[in-house]
């Protein structure tokens, strides 16, 4: 995979319909997210990171202009080969952690694989594996209240990686944690895209957006120089 | 998503919410429950009925005076046992030919009284009708021509006047006249909301003169055989109407009645599932909505599923699955509950109750049904949700 980009955005484009008045939120962008890349994308709120992040995960089509996510062309497929790209390719993490409340740390990491078609005892096993690699082994049987921010942000990146993505989309994945629990969980993500994972990076804190490899500021829906 | 997993997902999402998955429920079950019994009730009036006409004996022809039809008003009869003669000479058979003329009288025995329907009959009764004794006799042809006075008691009149005493060769009075016990009838029940057993059997001479009148209310004939019947019964509608022209006799079997009957009972049992459909209806539109309720409360969840890989398909299955277990849960617990009611009537009142095992199929199948039916706008709906909306609704 090293080599052959994961996401290659051409003239990327996405305007809403509110109330019949057309908004445009992302003006011609273009970007190439590498196999090996790590990426930070930052811009205040209303720059279109956001609707930006959408798109690169394959939650949301472009209005116009091409978009390629692990070599497929996005605006070809219909929202069932969407999700199947997404969960083949796509890694996610929330802000808000987004775990099942009611489901035990391994199943939610399993979630994934649910779809995939992959079979229970197959699931649990792959889940417990992932839950060892961010150190949560001991976690296995706790639903998401009885953890705290920084374990249950683990549980979601281990939910993320599950599946063997080629590209990690972090969305603030340390906006609701203290800066210690921060600084570990992008250590976690760091070791990961040493391991040849691409990490996408949405933030607007500098000193996150810093301990990237290189950093895209948007504005105005737009890329702007650093 | 393998359709094993969606069924987990649905159980689970119902547990999380019990009480309110009990309380919608309770409308399938309560329609489901009342789609049961009242079938059940319709079936068994119309068993019940059935085998009360076929109790009466077989080819009977009953023959009465007036015409058979809708709207028509009752004849008085103008008959008397000369006519039953000439019927008789029809039939060829006097042992298949059975008249009446009845009268509610009181009767007593020492100081102990009952209130009796006596029917004045001929000694063929027993032999027409299926009746049995219990004890004693039936009284004879002589008895008859005779006008002698004796009388069979139902079962029912025997324990009221006699109690566990032997009440053949003892004297009662029918309104006041002297009449001797022969016999005793076994106990029969209700036969078309007619009590059999108080019923006093006397021959049909002695009621005439005990009424003082010479008609007879009806006519019953036990063709030989099935075939014959329909031409037997215009043979002797013939003979009547040429002895009394100016009045019409209609003669009809046993089928025919069963035909009427089970007409009027079956669209009544018809009547009672639709208005119990509707019950089952509104269940339906409780299921529906807390469905929608539930796509509502759980967008971010659907959200999250479909970031990580489920398709539109995915989310609707494990939707439609949670309405369908509700209904047909809903249903399983209804038609235990509509078993039971249906079970609770038939033991402790007098209306009786039959569950057939197609009312049970078409009431499960109609519970699921309704689940498929109200769950599957829900289902769309939530299939259809954009993620990047749904992950950001909180």
């Amino acid at each position: 995979m090293t080599g052959s980009p994961a996401i290659v955005a051409t003239d990327v484009a996405r305007t809403y319909e509110l109330d019949g008045v057309s908004v445009t939120a992302l003006k011609a962008v273009s970007l190439t997210v590498e196999a090996d890349d790590y990426l930070a994308i930052v811009g205040t709120s209303g720059s279109g990171k956001s609707t930006l992040m959408h798109l690169l995960g394959a939650l949301d089509r472009p209005t116009s202009g091409t978009l390629l996510i692990g070599g497929r062309d996005v605006t070809t497929l219909d929202p069932g080969e969407m999700a199947k790209l997404r969960n083949e390719t796509i890694g996610f993490v929330f802000q808000s952690f987004h775990l099942l409340a009611r489901t035990t740390a391994q199943d939610n990491v399993a979630l994934p694989l649910v779809y995939r078609g992959v079979p229970r005892r197959e699931r649990r096993e792959r889940a417990a594996a992932m839950l060892e690699r961010v150190g949560l082994a001991h976690r296995a049987g706790h639903r998401p209240n009885q953890m705290t921010g920084g374990e249950q942000q683990r549980v979601a990146i281990a939910r993320a990686l599950v599946t063997g993505p080629s590209v990690l989309l972090a969305d603030e994945p340390t906006g609701n944690l203290d800066s210690a629990t921060g600084q570990a969980v992008l250590a976690l993500l760091e070791s990961l895209n040493s391991e040849g994972v691409a990490v996408v990076l949405v933030t607007h804190d500098k000193d996150v957006a810093a301990r990237a490899h290189r950093q895209i500021r948007m504005r105005d829906g737009e890329i702007v120089p650093a | 998503m393998r359709i094993s997993e969606a069924w987990r997902v649905a159980v689970d999402a119902l547990r999380a919410n019990r009480l309110r998955s009990i309380l919608t429920m309770l409308g399938v079950v309560i329609g489901v429950a009342a789609v049961v019994a009242l079938v059940a009730i319709g079936t068994g009036t119309k068993q019940q009925i059935e085998s009360q006409v076929e109790g009466l004996g077989s080819n009977l022809l009953l023959v009465v005076p007036g015409r058979l039809e809708a709207g028509a008003a009752a004849t008085a009869s103008t008959m008397t046992l000369d006519d039953v003669d000439a019927v008789t000479r029809v039939v060829g058979d006097r042992s298949r030919v059975a008249v009446t003329v009845a009268s509610g009288e009181t009767v007593r025995a020492g100081s102990r009284s009952s209130f009796a329907s006596m029917q004045g009959v001929l000694e063929t009764t027993p032999t027409v009708f299926v009746r049995n004794l219990d004890r004693g006799r039936y009284f004879t042809r002589s008895d008859v021509s005779t006008g002698r006075r004796v009388a069979v008691l139902g079962s029912a009149v025997a324990r009221q006047l006699f109690g566990d005493r032997d009440p053949i060769g003892r004297q009662i009075t029918i309104g006041g006249v002297r009449f001797r016990v022969t016999g005793t009838f076994e106990p029969l029940g209700q036969s078309l909301g007619v009590d059999r057993d108080s019923e006093v059997h006397v021959p049909i001479t002695a009621a005439q003169r005990l009424l003082g009148t010479d008609r007879i209310d009806g006519l019953a004939i036990r063709a030989p055989d099935r075939e014959r019947i329909g031409a037997l019964g215009d043979a002797v509608v013939a003979a009547l109407v040429e002895r009394h022209p100016d009045t019409d006799f209609s003669a009809v079997t046993q089928e025919q009645i069963l035909g009427v009957l089970g007409d009027i009972l079956g669209v009544l049992t018809g009547v009672l599932a639709a208005i119990a459909g509707i019950s089952l209806l509104v269940g339906g539109v409780g299921v529906s909505n807390i469905m929608l309720v539930s796509v509502r409360e759980r967008t971010k969840e659907i959200g999250l599923r479909k970031a990580v890989g489920a398709r539109p398909r995915d989310i609707g299955v494990q939707f439609l699955l949670e309405a369908v277990l509700l209904t047909t849960i809903g249903g399983v617990l209804g038609m235990g509950l509509g078993i039971t009611a249906a079970l609770l009537v038939d033991r402790l009142s007098p209306v009786p109750a039959a569950v057939t095992w197609w009312a049970l199929a078409l009431a499960f199948g109609v519970s699921a049904a309704v689940g498929i039916i109200f769950g599957v706008v829900p289902a769309q709906r939530a299939g259809r949700l954009d993620p990047v909306v749904a992950l950001r609704t909180e």
